[in-house]
């Protein structure tokens, strides 16, 4: 379609809109099992609603539907602008996004009834896992064949870190998977014992690195230099960092498995290369933070700016954590306890929602044909309430993650262990509610976002196609 | 894991640090220099600079290479060499070794005392509440009062005795109860009737033709575990009928549900966990219980 020399963003605005459709059903779901922690009742005696089925929901809708959809939606969008084409193959794009909608909605049907894999971040049985791979195929297709037709001779890094994201996911999605079914509903994996835990963790900390990580810098190398209108800090930070980060990930997973069935030798390597691994992501927060150099000034007009750099201190903040949560003494301590799952959300609420959310308030309004979004002042209320509500859940869950670790390894003079499990609960009560305010916080900035976007769209009813930049 | 593969890793994970190292070595290199661009333009106005590798961040890396290259030698990564000759089943036995050491005497006290006397013992007794709140409140509850399908503890009710050496053999070895399912050998005229039958055991008011019919039967096919008269073995696990506690609950659906189709009752063995000393001071706690009532 060179001929029309207009960009594909039909796809861009679809994967936008649902972008922030999955994060606020995602991110309810999450609220409503924090709250169950605290009010079991609120299970209301219906399988569906239980706890153990709504948790698998949550994940899979903020990882893959929410996070998902951005990646979808910025890497089309970034991929066309810095090859100066448009893309490659757009209807199978739009199979990329039909079929991406399927796997989500049949994952919100089947995971409250039950049918799972019982991996974690891995749970949709067979049929879904096939519609996952022909649809992650579809979108390496498209994906390369634009890198392939591009018309200037470099690659941007961005394009780097999207382009290892999808030849990984990929990769780990299809070897994770591997699984015979005994009918439509149930499979069982190739794998058994500690060599399916190890291969469950080789593709759950690889989701984290690749799906959450590389993936979203590649949103970060795009969209901060153009709010900020700066320079890229460094290239060869850019090179050193992303070969660094992209090898030394994938030996991380072990990590998951101290002091388990898994061999030492296994256990030694991963903790190891998760602590190499502090610098390569420090290289990514540096490249982002430093590009504001100059810019400084800016961050006090713009909220979208703000909402970017304060989810690169996010990701520094909790690419540190990890490495140190890494580290057997500190893991004999954090490991079981909700430190894991503050960890979890400074990544996934902090860097992940954050990086994702400033893009979008970029994004959008260019693909839907005005100059900027409805409302700034919204924007910032919409930043304040998630840097709030982020820092009393992580803060809560630090708190009562150590002092769980702590309580749990206490002992007596005689030697017995000085608190039950159930004593650990009711002391984390408290913090439960912490966490359930946090998380409502978060929450309620999505509504002042859509409500933002909804202006926003409405307002630009015409939308003509952008067409596509010249090469410099 | 064979030789091969050990070393198929050992050199996966070298040549990883190597390029590391070597990539950061060739970054140095770099002829660009710092707060100029690389001169590619994309999207208008995307520019690169190409400043030089901030040292504090070189050293952060370089550290934990060196850290990480110390640590795989120092401990089991390339195969099963270590140079401090660490592996986690000696770390949890030389732990568990320790913690002997200074524990062991309290408990050999406690278990060289009889079970009578230890029970009136407040340390033996603060020492058994922790253990069972670490490991038989799950299923008996943190006040020992059971739950439905667990027996309560705390009263003078036993379903495999209550004498201290019965209490330490069920806790120590364990017990498996079975109430098998009638559900094939009975017909349902036959199992309302031993369901009546059971409820006027325990008190309740029942037709009093069909508690006669009722006996019968149970004499028949009940009497063997529960006793002529319901009062139960202790030999065999057969619960006590003829009171109003109730393991599974007291409904008469329920009651013909245990009928038909049958309970598995299992007391796991303590004594391989938690060992003989620490089960004689449970055994002591749990005596203690039905003593307060």
């Amino acid at each position: 379609m060179e001929s029309a020399k207009t960009y594909s963003d039909t796809v861009v605005r679809q994967f936008a809109i649902v972008t922030i459709l999955w994060g606020i059903v995602g991110m309810t779901v999450g609220l409503w099992i924090a709250a169950q922690l605290l009010w079991p009742v609120l299970n209301f005696d219906i399988s569906w609603l239980s706890y153990g089925r709504l948790r698998p929901l949550h994940t899979n809708a903020v990882i893959f539907a929410f996070g998902g959809s951005a990646l979808f939606a910025t890497s089309y969008y970034v991929v066309q602008r810095t090859c100066h084409v448009s893309l490659f193959l757009p209807r199978l794009a739009a199979f990329t996004f039909w079929g991406w909608q399927t796997v989500i909605v049949l994952a919100a049907v089947t995971l409250p009834l039950g049918l799972t894999q019982g991996k974690e971040y891995a749970e949709l049985e067979w049929p879904i896992d096939l519609l996952i791979a022909a649809v992650w195929i579809a979108y390496g297709v498209v994906f390369f064949g634009t890198l392939a037709t591009r018309r200037v001779k470099h690659i941007y890094v961005a394009n780097w870190f999207y382009a290892a994201f999808i030849i990984t996911v990929a990769l780990l999605h299809i070897v994770n998977s591997l699984a015979i079914p005994v009918s439509v509903g149930k499979s069982y994996p190739i794998y058994s014992g500690t060599v399916d835990a190890m291969v469950q963790w080789w593709y759950g900390h690889n989701a984290v690195g690749f799906f959450l990580t590389a993936g979203f810098l590649g949103i970060m190398y795009y969209f901060v230099p153009k709010q900020a209108q700066r320079p890229i800090y460094s290239y060869r930070l850019s090179v050193v960092h992303f070969w660094a980060l992209i090898s030394i990930y994938m030996w991380a997973g072990p990590h998951h498995l101290h002091y388990t069935t898994l061999p030492d030798w296994a256990q030694s390597i991963g903790m190891v290369f998760s602590l190499m691994l502090l610098a390569p992501s420090w290289g990514g927060m540096i490249n982002g933070i430093m590009t504001l150099s100059g810019a400084w000034h800016k961050l006090r007009t713009d909220p979208i700016l703000k909402f970017m750099i304060v989810s690169l201190s996010f990701y520094g903040m909790s690419t540190f954590e990890g490495p140190m949560m890494s580290i057997r003494t500190v893991n004999a301590l954090s490991h079981y306890t909700d430190w894991t799952i503050g960890h979890v959300h400074s990544g996934a609420l902090g860097w992940v929602a954050m990086i994702s959310v400033g893009a979008l308030y970029n994004l959008i309004p260019r693909v839907f044909g005005r100059d900027k979004m409805y409302s700034t002042p919204l924007i910032d209320v919409h930043f304040w309430t998630t840097t709030i509500g982020i820092v009393l859940y992580i803060a809560s869950m630090w708190i009562a993650g150590v002092m769980q670790g702590l309580m749990w390894r206490s002992v007596n003079d005689d030697g017995t262990l000085t608190y039950s499990f159930v004593e650990s609960l009711e002391a984390t009560y408290p913090f439960y509610a912490v966490r359930l305010l946090g998380g409502a916080l978060v929450l309620s900035g999505m509504f002042v976002m859509a409500y933002n976007v909804w202006k926003t769209v409405e307002m630009g009813r015409r939308i003509e196609a952008v067409p596509v930049l010249e090469p410099a | 894991m064979s030789f091969g593969w050990s070393l198929f890793v050992i050199a996966l994970t070298s040549l990883n640090i190597l390029a590391c190292a070597w990539l950061i070595n060739w970054s140095s290199k770099m002829n660009i220099g710092d707060g100029e661009t690389t001169g590619h333009i994309w999207d208008g106005d995307i520019v690169e600079g190409n400043n030089s590798l901030p040292r504090w961040w070189l050293g952060l890396f370089w550290i934990t290479i060196i850290f990480g290259c110390g640590f795989l030698v120092a401990y089991p990564s390339f195969g099963d060499f270590s140079l401090l000759k660490w592996d986690q089943i000696s770390q949890y036995e030389e732990e568990i070794a320790a913690a002997e050491a200074v524990y062991g005497e309290v408990f050999a006290e406690f278990a060289a005392t009889p079970l009578d006397e230890l029970k009136n013992n407040p340390a033996a007794l603060s020492a058994g509440r922790n253990l069972f709140a670490n490991n038989c409140s799950t299923c008996h509850g943190s006040d020992a009062r059971g739950a439905r399908g667990f027996p309560n503890l705390a009263d003078a009710e036993w379903q495999w005795g209550g004498d201290p050496d019965q209490i330490l053999t069920t806790i120590r070895s364990g017990r498996t109860g079975i109430m098998p399912p009638f559900g094939a050998a009975l017909d349902d005229a036959t199992r309302q009737l031993l369901a009546d039958y059971v409820l006027s055991l325990a008190g309740r008011e029942v037709d009093a033709e069909r508690v006669a019919a009722g006996e019968q039967q149970f004499r028949t096919f009940c009497f063997a575990c529960h006793g002529l008269t319901g009062e139960g073995s202790t030999l065999l696990g057969g619960l006590a009928l003829n009171n109003e506690i109730w393991r599974h609950g007291s409904g008469r659906s329920i009651i013909l549900d245990v009928i038909t189709n049958g309970r598995n009752g299992a007391m796991p063995a303590q004594e391989p966990l938690l060992g003989a000393d620490r089960t004689h001071v449970l055994a002591a706690y749990v005596l203690s219980l039905s003593d307060e009532d």
